[in-house]
């Protein structure tokens, strides 16, 4: 299972390098929502597969699934959201202000603008 | 008074949260972001001296004992950079006073400030690598907001690269935790030491470390990872750019020093060599770039390029001398960049530009200005009875010591380039006649000039007084290369 999983996450993380090599702002931001996903796939994986209850002490249960990766990911999962919305206004802003989503022309050396 | 290491973190925090619900109230937002960073450099004082008389002050997070829950842990040398990140922090508000712009001030810029100083304050406290992604990502948000504040063309351009390169490095940290935690089993930096040292020299381990200076080499800006850096840092205002300048990257260079200290000291012959090598090319890139450019902000960011490159190599050597240097010269780092770029920042402000062929023959109208920026360039050289000179002194003697001729001779010839680069920018700016016969008319500087000037002096005195600040460096470098001395704080064996 772990081994399926890591093929997953790195076809995402390939995916995701990918479309941020791209010119196209947008697709971009697509590849940095990609790359999280596997990043999260990811943690998830390394602290293990192994069946189990979940992690809630109500289930009596004798084997509970790792809950530390868990509060994990939730906690990188909002990061990387208040990331992604913060970038999607700034491309927003970019789009309105520069006139192109094109990253080959957002670029030039004028410091005093 | 137990809980005292976190002031540092909960004033800034507080006032922060306080200054969001009065926006538009510019005066009293001054007010109290003033007052608050004041009271952090206090309490960062008092911990301080908490520090050097009972030694390593730890608390845990809710009382969980300390691999289970959160540690913080002030060890000499995070209360130390604490310390002088909340007193540049200071300086930059007293400074934004009057160079910020009012548009700025009524858009939330000082709560952002005090959220950028909890993110810095809290990742040289913290002793949970986990903790540690996420005070970087305060930060970093922080950082993202100031860059792009005001919303300049120039800086909404740029300030997409410096978000994109740090998303990526961000999830490559997710990553690294992730199999840090797969390896060790644990999130506590202490603990995962300790498991560290059992598993011994795997191979595992050095990927890892490998991968952590790919991490805290793009926040540091370490050579092949430093290309973002020049193009970010002109964007912003001047007390933004200090402010990345003194803090930011230093915050990269405290992570790689700690986890290369804490975690990755079994293999040294390999990663320490690695990062030997990159050091000497941060600095090579980072002197060209000085010397090339004839502008004062890119002359300023090369010259953070090879102090990074300065620090790196101290750290790559592991040495008592080396270290003790490294300390030495990041702390004199943080101080002068902050005031170099505050005073790169008058400056500007002044002539209205920031290329050198547009300005010159300041130091008629502007003596003050002039010789406190020659006194700052010479500190940065290092030129002996100022703050520069004992760090790199330190860190080049290791460096032949551990027979690194090679190294040691590019940490002097890089201070030479960045002597050559500052007097020229002092020459270009202060003497030469300007090209335009019109003198520039008389601006009123002072409420600027006195911040900068503070952290000028203060420089001087950390320089002139190296034996009163070298017993609180000594303890610091002794807990670096003694790693029990910390783990047996934290998990109180």
């Amino acid at each position: 299972m772990e081994i399926l999983m890591c093929i997953v996450a790195g076809l995402l993380f390939a995916a995701a390098v990918y479309l941020m090599l791209s010119k196209s702002l947008l697709r971009i931001i697509i590849g940095t929502g990609l790359l999280s996903h596997g990043t999260h796939l990811m943690l998830l994986t390394m602290g293990g597969l192994k069946g189990g209850a979940v992690p809630v002490l109500g289930e009596h249960a004798s084997l509970y699934t790792d809950p530390i990766p868990q509060a994990l990911i939730l906690t990188a999962i909002v990061i990387s959201f208040g990331v992604t919305a913060v970038f999607l206004v700034i491309a927003y802003r970019a789009y309105q202000e520069l006139g192109t989503d094109n990253m080959e022309q957002m670029r030039g050396m004028e410091t005093d603008d | 008074m137990i809980n005292a290491p976190i002031l540092p973190i909960l004033i800034p925090l507080v006032s922060a949260v306080l200054l969001l619900f009065l926006p538009k109230h510019i005066q009293a937002q001054r007010l109290i972001s003033a007052a608050a960073s004041l009271a952090t450099v206090v309490s960062a004082a008092v911990v301080l001296n908490k520090v050097k008389t009972d030694g390593i002050q730890t608390i845990d997070m809710g009382s969980w004992p300390a691999p289970f829950g959160i540690t913080l842990v002030s060890d000499m040398l995070s209360i130390l950079l604490v310390l002088t990140s909340s007193f540049i922090t200071l300086c930059v508000v007293l400074y934004s006073f009057r160079s910020i712009g009012s548009g700025r001030e009524t858009f939330y810029y000082y709560p952002i400030v005090q959220f950028l100083l909890v993110g810095v304050n809290g990742s040289f406290t913290t002793g949970d690598i986990f903790n540690l992604f996420v005070f970087f990502e305060i930060m970093l948000m922080s950082s993202y907001v100031l860059i792009v504040i005001g919303g300049t063309r120039v800086q909404l351009r740029e300030s997409i690269k410096y978000i994109l390169v740090n998303v990526i490095s961000s999830a490559l940290f997710v990553i690294a935790v992730g199999f840090l935690y797969s390896v060790t089993g644990s999130l506590n930096m202490a603990h995962i030491s300790v498991r560290l040292a059992d598993i011994g020299d795997e191979p595992i381990v050095t990927v890892l470390a490998l991968l952590f200076l790919v991490v805290f080499g793009l926040k540091g800006g370490i050579f092949p990872l430093y290309f973002w850096l020049p193009g970010s840092y002109a964007a912003p205002p001047a007390p933004v750019l200090a402010l990345f300048g003194a803090l930011l990257t230093k915050v990269g260079v405290y992570a790689i020093l700690r986890t290369y200290t804490l975690f990755f000291y079994h293999d040294q012959a390999f990663t320490h060599d690695i990062l030997a090598l990159l050091a000497l090319l941060t600095m090579v890139a980072g002197s060209i770039g000085a010397l090339a450019y004839k502008d004062v902000k890119q002359i300023l960011i090369y010259n953070i390029i090879i102090a990074v490159g300065v620090l790196l190599f101290g750290i790559a050597l592991m040495t008592e001398d080396a270290i003790a240097g490294t300390l030495f010269y990041l702390i004199h780092d943080m101080i002068i960049k902050a005031a170099l770029f505050m005073l790169g920042g008058i400056m500007i402000w002044i002539t209205g530009t920031s290329k050198m062929d547009k300005m010159g023959g300041l130091i008629r109208q502007y003596p003050a200005l002039g010789w406190t920026f020659l006194t700052a360039s010479f500190a940065l050289a290092g030129i002996p009875p100022l703050s520069g000179f004992i760090g790199k002194l330190l860190i080049v003697q290791a460096g032949f010591e551990a027979g690194e001729y090679v190294g040691a001779i590019i940490v002097l010839l890089s201070s030479l380039a960045v002597l050559y680069s500052m007097v020229n920018l002092f020459m270009d700016v202060f003497w030469k006649k300007p090209k335009l016969p019109q003198v520039y008319a008389k601006k009123q500087t002072l409420s600027m000039f006195v911040p900068a000037a503070a952290l000028v002096v203060l420089s001087v005195l950390y320089g002139v007084g190296t034996e009163a600040v070298y017993p609180y460096v000594m303890k610091a470098v002794e807990a670096l290369i003694h790693p029990e001395i910390y783990i047996d704080a934290v998990l109180k064996e």
